[in-house]
């Protein structure tokens, strides 16, 4: 019972709970919202254990949707899509919690979205049918680009448009490439069929047309992760977002990037993942990310236009450990994609409690509040020692494992991304110096209050989970591990051994 | 079989885990609790030291060849990467978890006065037991990525502890550096471990220290290479160039802090480094070349800033680089357990003299506070004839000043010795090593001088602190200069460690190293030189170190001294060396401000604002706009014309690209 129905739970629930909302009054709005994702959250943890990490693709549901055209609701999750659904459903509540004293206007419309956008988010990660990821995709668009557009900062329309005409390019691509898809793979077997598994084992040699495929999948993913020079839309996005928009724009949205990478892009075309032409720029390019990310971070006036660039490069890691195939580094890539939705979301989290005290989120703006905050300023101090990947917490685990494992495939690359973790410290540690340290010489800084019981809720189990996963880490990494195998596999034999550069 | 203080090993990092943990809580809610911050403080070290010392005298009497492994959980598997976090215990782990925790211990209890009146007590006391923590995960680690845990905790504390009164910007900048050039050294460190991984298969010691044979051809690229990225994690660290520029800064710290991590613990962890890979540096000629090298050549560059340094600390700061750099030249050198002695020594004799130079800035502080004069209390032309009014420290200062010079028979000589004996013994093999030798001597030489005229200058001659601050300079209470006796006396009797055979001793601690060493020792050509030629070198060393302070006590003129606010600025080679050779500026010049400029003007403001979003994305946007325009005629407001222009836009796209 709970295996055949718990992902379409997740994906529906939430969009009950918004209906709900909606016809609550306005001042209960966010307290139902945070019940209803507690209450997601609680639907999602059996997935823990009752999840097998060997068994593959599981939990499965199929249903005819619109038989004609070959469309099926088929859901299911493996080792992969496992963590996101987590992570997402961890992160819900904390970004509704989060938005208590951040949204002040129209309530229940923003509690509403953020339901809808939760089922968004489960049902692309859940999706076993490309019509459905592809709906899944737009639906989880759609309330993203209101709640920049609406509850942001002073530039939101410029930057929900430039965030939603992105992303909706890219998506536009895609479902052209999965028409064609299915159009292909239909005339070499006679069946018209949306479904994942159909489509992979069908897909066969393509030819030049799969380079062209590829490329679709390819930009559409790559701006959601995003890649250089893909990646303008973020830190306007980022900067504008609320507090909870940015959480969950960076530790979920952007994943859908990679695993779009690591679910379609790959396994459908890997003659064309490992055309030594597209290793070189994706490599390339996933360097670029990291390197150039860093130092444009370095560069930021703004605290959380810092964290935007940073995410640049951290993604940067996930291309870079997904594309070197290797065990120790498509793990270590799940691990930053997990890793970097806790410690981004984290960051993210702070900005806006520093937000909400000042009205700036400029660095200049603070300085030295660590004596009149220091509750506060030690858990910056944490999450940005975790971000920058301090051995023994989570943002270790993930980047050493990606570096270890792309050293194998490709190590002049792996050293140079190595010279990230140089760059990482060169844009955080200032900025957290000129927040927490240095004199204290604004006076509108001396009374600033600590953190509440409210924003220690939200920061806690974030907390916890940079320490546990940095020091024991291995619950997450037998999980994963059978299914970042399976990636493997359906990549590699496709091509002889990824020429060593 | 490995019996119970063997298995509490886990213990001795937990302690002081435990006192963090405890600490902290009370540095964010009870801040002023200070007994029970001192308590715990020091408890849980003194506890620590008790339990290495209990696994250590079980161990010893195991007669263990091969280390003891505790592996606790799995920490990272992966594929064919199989980490635990596990703990080892051998002969070298023995050595440097007695010092970590003794020392440690010590310095610890004389926080508690130093400190004392500080209203960050407790996050000091909680990042210090931080510190033992990570620095014993250091030396415990049974693989590479475990005691990177601890190399990089150990960073992460020194730059909490540097920034401590964070309030300054001096103090946070300072931190902020050490941070970031350890990184660059960490580069190395995990560089040197992916080498490692895809070389053996594996990362812990056991299996990489026992295929390196078989795996690496000796002196092939790989090792250099892995040695080399060892090796420039060790710079980094241990504060050798070209990465020390972070050190001297570090003095910015509490007095306590440079002592215990800036000079005693953390800044060997690259000599550790080093002795605990010597089957890999052993390997590679040219690594261990480079090693002994870079250790001469620091050890003889820092010694020469610290000839014209004003600041008491600045002049320690120089010369724990140059010591480290006589670690490095013996570890270098292949004289695994030279280096340690040297290690040990130096701690003892260097954590005196920061304790000492703290005591004497106690006393100063004070007397300025009480005076509310603003004049600087590390500044030892502020100074003069303090042996009058802190006798204690005096003494036990000038036992280690004769300890760090190399006079015999006390600690530093034995070590240092060591050191230039196997430096001048390897050369006669490899004739490279007569300059890393003479730049050995040449650093014993200018040693000796510049610990004469921190001496002489602070202790003796006219007193130039104010009329008015000198009734208020006092020796230290006893939780102060307890501990400095303590250390005073390991200064005069460590020698006992590691009596040469020479002098008819029995070598304990090189016969005790020798199951860690002993392979390592082996691959390198055994050099045995003649009584009559040790003597000689021996003496000559002696020699040069009496020179140094016969020299120092004749030239220098404490009497001609001014107060620094008198004092003429420094021309021609003294201000070179005041000016630290310029180096700092040089890094600026050609390496910080670069990239500053790289990041900001280029990276983001040009490619990023102007080209990639501006030109490209917003670009594209104005062209549709306009393409949009020209669409706007076909907007007829028949929903049916859009869709027929819908579906047939589509189907090029998709016909286009089947076809």
């Amino acid at each position: 019972m709970y295996a055949q129905s718990v992902l379409t739970a997740l994906i529906a629930w939430p969009a009950i709970a918004a209906v709900v909302v909606l016809a609550a009054p306005e001042r209960w709005a966010k307290h139902i919202a945070l019940a209803a994702s507690l209450l997601e959250f609680a639907i999602s943890v059996p997935l823990w254990w009752v999840f097998q990490p060997a068994g593959g693709m599981q939990l499965q549901l199929d249903v005819p949707w619109i038989p004609s055209w070959g469309i099926h609701y088929t859901v299911g999750v493996d080792g992969i899509s496992l963590f996101m659904v987590l992570l997402t459903t961890f992160l819900v509540p904390l970004s509704i919690l989060g938005s208590y004293n951040y949204i002040t206007t129209r309530e229940r419309a923003f509690y509403a979205l953020m339901l809808v956008l939760t089922s968004g988010m489960i049902g692309v990660f859940v999706s076993l049918d490309l019509f459905l990821f592809y709906v899944m995709w737009d639906v989880m668009l759609i309330p993203m680009y209101f709640i920049i557009g609406v509850w942001g900062g002073q530039n939101r329309l410029y930057a929900a448009l430039k965030f939603f005409v992105y992303t909706f390019f890219g998506s536009l691509l895609m479902l052209v490439a999965i028409l064609t898809l299915v159009y292909l793979v239909a005339q070499r077997t006679g069946v018209y069929s949306f479904s994942y598994v159909h489509l992979m084992s069908n897909i066969g040699a393509l030819g030049t047309v799969a380079f062209w495929l590829f490329g679709a999948f390819f930009l559409a993913f790559a701006i959601k992760v995003p890649m250089f020079p893909f990646h303008t839309w973020l830190p306007d996005a980022h900067v504008e977002a609320p507090t909870a928009g940015s959480v969950l724009l960076a530790a979920v949205l952007l994943k859908m990037g990679t695993y779009g990478f690591l679910r379609f892009a790959l396994p459908f075309f890997p003659q064309v993942a490992l055309h030594p032409a597209v290793q070189a720029a994706i490599v390339t390019l996933s360097l670029i990310g990291i390197v150039y990310g860093g130092l444009v971070a370095m560069a930021q006036p703004d605290f959380k236009k810092l964290i935007a660039y940073s995410s640049v490069a951290h993604l940067g890691f996930v291309m870079l450990g997904i594309w070197a195939l290797t065990l120790q580094s498509v793990q270590g890539a799940l691990m930053v994609m997990i890793n970097h939705g806790i410690s981004t979301g984290a960051l993210f989290f702070l900005v806006g409690m520093l937000y909400e005290r000042r009205h700036s989120r400029l660095i200049e703006a603070f300085g030295g509040i660590a004596k009149v905050v220091p509750l506060f300023a030690a858990v910056l101090t944490i999450v940005s020692l975790s971000s920058i990947g301090l051995p023994a917490t989570n943002g270790f685990v993930g980047e050493f494992l990606v570096l270890l494992g792309a050293f194998r495939t490709y190590p002049i690359a792996a050293g140079v991304a190595t010279t990230g973790v140089i760059v990482a410290a060169m844009y955080l540690l200032p900025a957290l110096q000129r927040v927490i340290y240095n004199p204290l010489d604004k006076p509108e800084n001396a009374q600033l209050a600590d953190l509440s019981p409210r924003e220690l809720a939200v920061l806690l189990p974030l907390v916890a989970c940079i320490v546990w996963i940095g020091v024991y880490p291995t619950p997450f990494l037998r999980r994963m591990e059978p299914s970042a195998q399976r990636f493997i596999e359906s990549v590699r034999p496709a091509a002889p051994a990824a020429a060593a550069r | 079989m490995p019996a119970s203080a063997l298995q509490l090993l886990w213990l001795v990092p937990a302690l002081p885990l435990v006192g963090f943990l405890l600490n902290g809580a009370l540095a964010l809610w009870r801040p002023t609790a200070k007994a029970a911050v001192s308590t715990i403080g020091v408890g849980v070290l003194v506890l620590a030291f008790a339990a290495a010392a209990a696994a250590v005298a079980e161990f010893a009497g195991l007669h263990q060849a091969a280390p003891l492994v505790f592996r606790y959980w799995a920490w990272m598997p992966a594929g064919d990467l199989r980490l635990d976090f596990a703990l080892q215990f051998d002969q070298l782990a023995a050595v440097m978890a007695l010092v970590v925790t003794g020392v440690g211990a010590l310095i610890h209890l004389f926080s508690v006065g130093y400190m004392h009146a500080d209203a960050g007590y407790a996050r000091y006391f909680a990042y210090l037991n931080l510190f033992v923590f990570f620095m014993l995960m250091l030396v415990l680690g049974a693989s590479f990525p475990v005691m990177f845990v601890g190399w990089e905790g150990v960073g992460l504390c020194s730059y909490l502890l540097i920034g401590f009164w964070f309030n300054e910007q001096i103090n946070a900048d300072a931190g902020k550096k050490a941070f970031i050039v350890n990184r660059i050294g960490d580069f190395g460190f995990l560089i040197a471990m992916f080498l490692i991984f895809r070389a053996t298969g594996s990362l812990d010691f056991g299996p990489v220290f026992g295929r390196a044979q078989a795996v690496f051809p000796p002196a092939g690229t790989t090792i250099t290479a892995v040695t080399l990225f060892l090796f420039l994690g060790c710079t980094g660290k241990s504060a050798q160039i070209p990465l020390y520029t972070w050190l001297p800064d570090a003095m910015q710290g509490p007095t306590p802090v440079s002592a215990l991590i800036h000079a005693a613990t953390m800044v060997t962890a690259g000599v550790y480094l080093v002795a605990r890979c010597n089957v890999l540096f052993a390997l590679s000629p040219l690594g261990s070349a480079a090693v002994a090298g870079v250790g001469a050549l620091t050890a003889l560059f820092a010694a020469t800033i610290a000839l014209k340094q004003w600041d008491i600390k600045r002049v320690l700061a120089y010369s724990t680089i140059s010591q480290l750099g006589y670690m490095f030249l013996g570890v270098g050198t292949g004289a695994y357990a030279a280096g340690i002695f040297h290690l040990v020594t130096h701690a003892f004799f260097k954590a005196l003299l920061f304790l000492g130079s703290g005591s004497v800035i106690h006393a100063m502080h004070r007397a300025y506070h009480a005076t509310h004069s603003h004049d600087d209390a590390q500044d030892m032309r502020n100074m003069g004839g303090l042996r009058r009014y802190l006798p204690w420290t005096a003494t036990l200062m000038w036992i280690a000043t004769l300890a760090i010079a190399g006079i015999p028979p006390l600690s530093g000589f034995f070590s240092k010795d060591a050191i230039l004996g196997a430096a001048f013994a390897l050369a006669t093999a490899e004739p490279i090593w007569y300059v890393y030798w003479g730049m050995g001597v040449a650093a014993a030489l200018l040693t000796a001088f510049y610990m004469t005229r921190l001496m002489l200058y602070t202790f003796h001659g006219a007193t130039r602190t104010g009329e008015q601050e000198r009734p208020h300079l006092h020796e230290a209470p006893w939780v102060m200069t307890g501990p400095l006796v303590v250390l005073g006396l390991l200064s005069l009797i460590g020698g006992l460690l590691d009596l040469p055979e020479l002098m008819g001793g029995g070598a304990f601690l090189q016969h005790w190293l020798e199951p860690v060493t002993g392979l390592a020792a082996r691959m390198r050509p055994a050099v045995e030189l003649s009584p009559v030629v040790e003597w000689a070198v021996l003496s000559s060393a002696v020699g040069v170190a009496a020179l140094g302070i016969v020299g120092a006590v004749r030239l220098l003129q404490p009497e001609a001294l001014l107060p620094a606010r008198l004092a003429p600025p420094e021309t021609g080679l003294g201000r070179l060396l005041w000016k630290k050779w310029y180096v700092d500026e040089l890094y600026d010049t050609i390496i910080v401000r670069p990239i500053q400029w790289l990041a900001r003007e280029v990276l983001w403001k040009t490619i990023d604002a102007r080209i990639v979003d501006g030109l490209i994305v917003n670009g594209s946007a104005t062209a549709s706009r306009a393409l949009g325009w020209l669409g706007s005629r076909l907007q007829t407001g028949e929903v049916g014309f859009y869709v027929v222009l819908f579906v047939v836009g589509v189907l090029l796209v998709v016909g286009g690209a089947v076809r």
